[in-house]
């Protein structure tokens, strides 16, 4: 997806050896009962078959609601035949053994690629340890190994000889493991395709789940840092006399990204910043987004600085009726519900970090630099994550954590505020999108020409292949399989010092809203209904045409249920899955009220429909809290918003109806987490313009 | 020094007295199953019950809850999972799970003043955030634990 020369990560790979030790310091979240006598069989870093039958299955994609977790877990049970109830996962610490090859051999979760790039992995590591298993038996009962079968945690012989897999633990340790094993056929499989509960549900809704900012480690102190309240500012000189006087407050040290409160306890370590004087140096002090608005808008048509990455036909001479338009899309924060934090401890021998990240090969190379040592003494400890949706891939809080320890030499939980999160987010960036476009005389889209001003996210993740061109910024762009014969795509590279990063289906999340706002205007300067409008541009793609008109027969498009509603549609393919959104729109006091949403999507195999639907559905109403509310402003070199009272998201009161489906195949896996996320801003646009003949160009719709 | 009954069990505590309930249970009686999401009750990830009533206890200072008996999510499922609980498991309803503590206890407090909602009840009488997006099957959940069958009344 992201061309990076894979030479530039590996200077960043942090690494370290690899002993795979397994839990969280004192508290433990292993749910692991003490290992009896006698070793487990471990063909592979993936799974460890216990002598009492337990079988161990290492996740080394990070957890952060999607379900990755219950997923991986499910390959690796099919292919070793064992039930879902025998199985119990554990977050590994961070190993270059755990480093995916297929996203630049780094430990990383995003892109939606967790199961399609570990689908493999793990059903190999399954097959490889059900291998073993099954020649051990073979070689007790003295038979063929391809004689024998598997199931549910049992091997049985041709003449009816059966034998645990905990009883042939110890045989099958001196079996050499296999590669490359025959995996099963889909109409062979038992777990896969069927709904399974999740693997983490119960510890999540007893409170026993632990994230980053549960973690206690022996000692630990707790502390708050005041960053620059303006982007580009740093500490000038503070005063800490008050703040020490807090009490609970144990002491203030200046840290690279700002002033830390150590404290007994949160509460004190906030109290004590709340008491602390700090001067900042002057910085991004002019820094307004109306301003970045016109800027981005005169580069967008002016084409100075773009890169063209598509071009086909000749969008100039294309001629037609034609039409412009401008699209606006504004910064946003991530807002997980859990905020950033981390815990550290530099000691003499290196650092141990427990953290709630995306990025372990980062927070890696972070926490070594700032501790001063080489990465094989870092420990990385990874929890479960509350929430992400890209702003955990930066590991600034893993940073932050390490220097506060190494500064107060104890071990330490460095806590963000809410206020702390909004206003010191790598942000999703600013785009200004301008589309030209025409309609032939038959009807059809003759021309399309669009160009992308935003920042580059990605290069707070990875180095850009080519500097200024940050391919995530292109999705949505020129995805959809449309079929138009003069086409040409650019992006532009926009820079004002605001950190961003990736969110959740990057690009697309901005470019879809410009691209299937236009064909909807293209639409109705041909006269014709959206949908088949985009039908007919689908026509040398049946695959992508199946999921738009599934969605608009669930939908009953022409038909809305709610009264007084009209509907609105988008297509978008995010990650190889092509996925359309239906909406029903009506205005309330001059908002737009969502009432139904159906969404129909192609993901390949599906391992557990449940999870999917609740991706599905989730990314509905993410993305419908990104188009109606979401928004960032910065005026003066400072974020505008801070708590939920001025960063607004969507509450139940305004979730919709949602009906979700996929079109069952048995293609490879691909995305599902993000894709529902791009159709909801212009499928809204789209059913607004239906009930009012006004087009919003401008998100967010409400209050912006 | 304040006293408080977290759980059934007694605690003394020694901090200062606007010190929120939220960060006693947390940090000084270590219980971290109740979540800090907004610290200004906005975001009910804290949600917890002070004699049987659902409250943020981001806004309750250590001395208003001082004598008084608190109920946390380690709390409401001792005995086995509560109903609540049961209808979150049934509906799978938790994606990264960090609201969910605060939603079930929310949600337990309201169906102990609402027994039988009506689903505009439940979405004007919860207001919990999740930013993972599980309103729907938060809804169908409750609507379930009230004696609603999959969340249709």
């Amino acid at each position: 997806m992201i061309g990076v020369e894979r030479g530039e990560f590996l200077k960043l790979s942090g690494m370290l050896a690899g002993a795979l030790i397994i839990g969280f310091g004192e508290q433990g979240c292993s749910n692991q009962s003490a290992a009896p006598a006698g070793s487990p069989l471990e063909p592979n870093q993936w799974v460890a078959v216990r002598p009492d039958g337990a079988v161990i299955v290492n996740i080394a994609k990070s957890e952060m609601g999607q379900g990755a977790a219950t997923g991986l877990a499910t390959c690796l049970a099919e292919e070793l035949d064992v039930p879902m109830s025998s199985i119990q996962m554990e977050f590994p610490v961070a190993s270059p053994a755990y480093a995916d090859p297929d996203f630049f051999n780094l430990q990383m979760t995003g892109g939606s690629t967790s199961l399609q790039h570990s689908y493999p992995v793990m059903s190999q590591a399954g097959a490889a340890a059900r291998s073993v298993l099954v020649a051990a038996a073979a070689k007790q009962w003295n038979v063929d190994p391809t004689s024998c079968k598997t199931s549910a945690g049992f091997v049985s012989g041709p003449s009816n000889q059966t034998a645990s897999y905990a009883s042939l633990v110890a045989a099958a340790r001196s079996i050499p493991v296999p590669k490359n094993v025959v995996l099963k056929s889909p109409n062979d499989f038992i777990l896969i395709g069927k709904p399974s509960a999740r693997l983490d549900l119960l510890p999540k809704v007893t409170g026993q789940a632990q994230y980053g900012i549960d973690v206690r480690v022996p000692g630990m102190v707790y502390a708050s840092v005041q960053q620059a309240p303006r982007f580009g500012a740093t500490v000038k000189s503070f005063d800490a006399s008050k703040a020490k006087q807090v009490s609970g407050v144990i002491d203030v040290v200046e840290i690279p990204k700002g002033v830390a409160v150590v404290a007994t306890n949160t509460w004190a370590a906030f109290a004590g910043r709340k008491a602390l004087t700090v001067e900042w140096t002057p910085g991004l002090d002019h820094l307004d987004t109306d301003e970045l608005y016109v800027q981005r808008e005169d580069l967008a048509r002016s084409r100075r600085g773009t890169l063209v990455f598509v071009n086909r036909g000749d969008v100039e001479a294309a001629g037609g009726s034609s039409i412009e338009a401008v699209y606006k899309t504004p910064y946003l924060a991530h807002a997980p519900m859990e905020p950033m934090n981390a815990t550290a401890h530099v000691t003499s021998d290196g650092v141990e970090v427990w953290a709630p990240t995306q990025n372990q090969t980062q927070a890696i190379g972070f926490a070594a630099k700032t501790a001063g040592v080489a990465t094989d003494k870092v420990i990385l400890h990874t929890t479960y994550l509350g929430g992400a949706f890209g702003r955990r891939l930066v590991n600034d809080f893993v940073t932050m954590a390490v220097a506060v320890s190494k500064a107060t030499s104890r071990p330490v939980k460095v806590m963000w505020t809410r206020e702390d999160d909004t206003q010191h987010d790598f942000l999703r960036p600013l785009s200004v999108n301008f589309i030209r476009g025409a309609v032939g005389p038959n009807g059809r889209v003759v021309a399309l020409d669009h160009v992308a001003v935003a920042e580059a996210p990605v290069a707070s993740i990875l180095p850009l292949q080519k500097p200024g061109f940050d391919p995530s910024q292109t999705f949505g762009m020129a995805d959809s399989g449309y079929d138009i014969p003069n086409f040409r795509a650019a992006y532009t590279f926009a820079d004002a010092g605001v950190p961003t990063t990736t969110m959740r289906a990057p690009g697309a999340n901005q470019n879809s809203f410009a691209v299937e706002s236009f064909i909807d205007e293209l639409a109705h300067v041909a006269g014709k209904d959206p949908v088949a409008f985009r039908l007919d541009l689908l026509k040398g793609n049946p695959r992508y045409a199946t999921v738009l008109q599934t969605c608009a027969k669930n939908a009953g498009w022409g038909h809305p249920k709610t009264a007084g509603a009209r509907q609105g549609v988008a297509f978008a393919v995010w990650d190889g899955t092509p996925t359309a959104g239906i909406v029903e729109v009506t205005i309330d006091s001059g908002n737009p009220v969502v009432h139904r949403v159906t969404v129909v999507a192609d993901p390949g195999l599906v391992v557990n429909p449940d999870i999917v639907d609740a991706q599905l559905t989730g990314g509905v109403n993410f993305g419908l809290s990104m188009a109606l509310l979401g928004n960032i402003t910065i005026k003066g070199g400072t974020v505008q918003q801070a708590n939920f009272d001025t960063y607004n998201v969507l509450h139940m009161m305004s979730s919709p109806e949602i009906n979700a489906a996929v079109i069952p195949s048995n293609a490879p896996s691909s995305g599902i987490g993000e894709v529902t996320v791009p159709p909801m801003a212009p499928a809204v646009a789209n059913a607004i313009f239906a009930l009012t003949g006004k087009r919003i160009r401008t998100l967010p719709f409400i209050g912006a | 020094m304040s006293t408080i009954t977290v759980n059934g069990k007694s605690y003394d505590v020694d901090v200062a007295s606007d010190t929120p309930l939220l960060w006693v249970i947390r940090d000084v009686i270590g219980l971290t199953g109740t979540k800090f999401g907004c610290g200004a009750g906005l975001c009910g990830c804290c949600t917890v019950h002070l004699d049987g009533v659902a409250m943020r206890s981001c806004q309750v200072p250590i001395a208003a809850a001082a004598g008084k008996s608190v109920t946390t999510i380690e709390g409401l499922g001792e005995r086995g999972l509560s109903p609540v609980q049961q209808a979150w498991v049934d509906h799978q309803v938790p994606q990264c799970g960090y609201c969910q503590s605060g939603q079930i206890m929310a949600a337990a407090g309201f169906l102990s003043q609402n027994p039988h909602p009506s689903a505009d009840d439940v979405t004007s009488g919860i207001t919990n955030i999740c930013r993972c997006g599980t309103y729907n099957r938060i809804k169908s959940a409750i609507l379930t634990a009230a004696g609603g069958k999959d969340g249709v009344q």
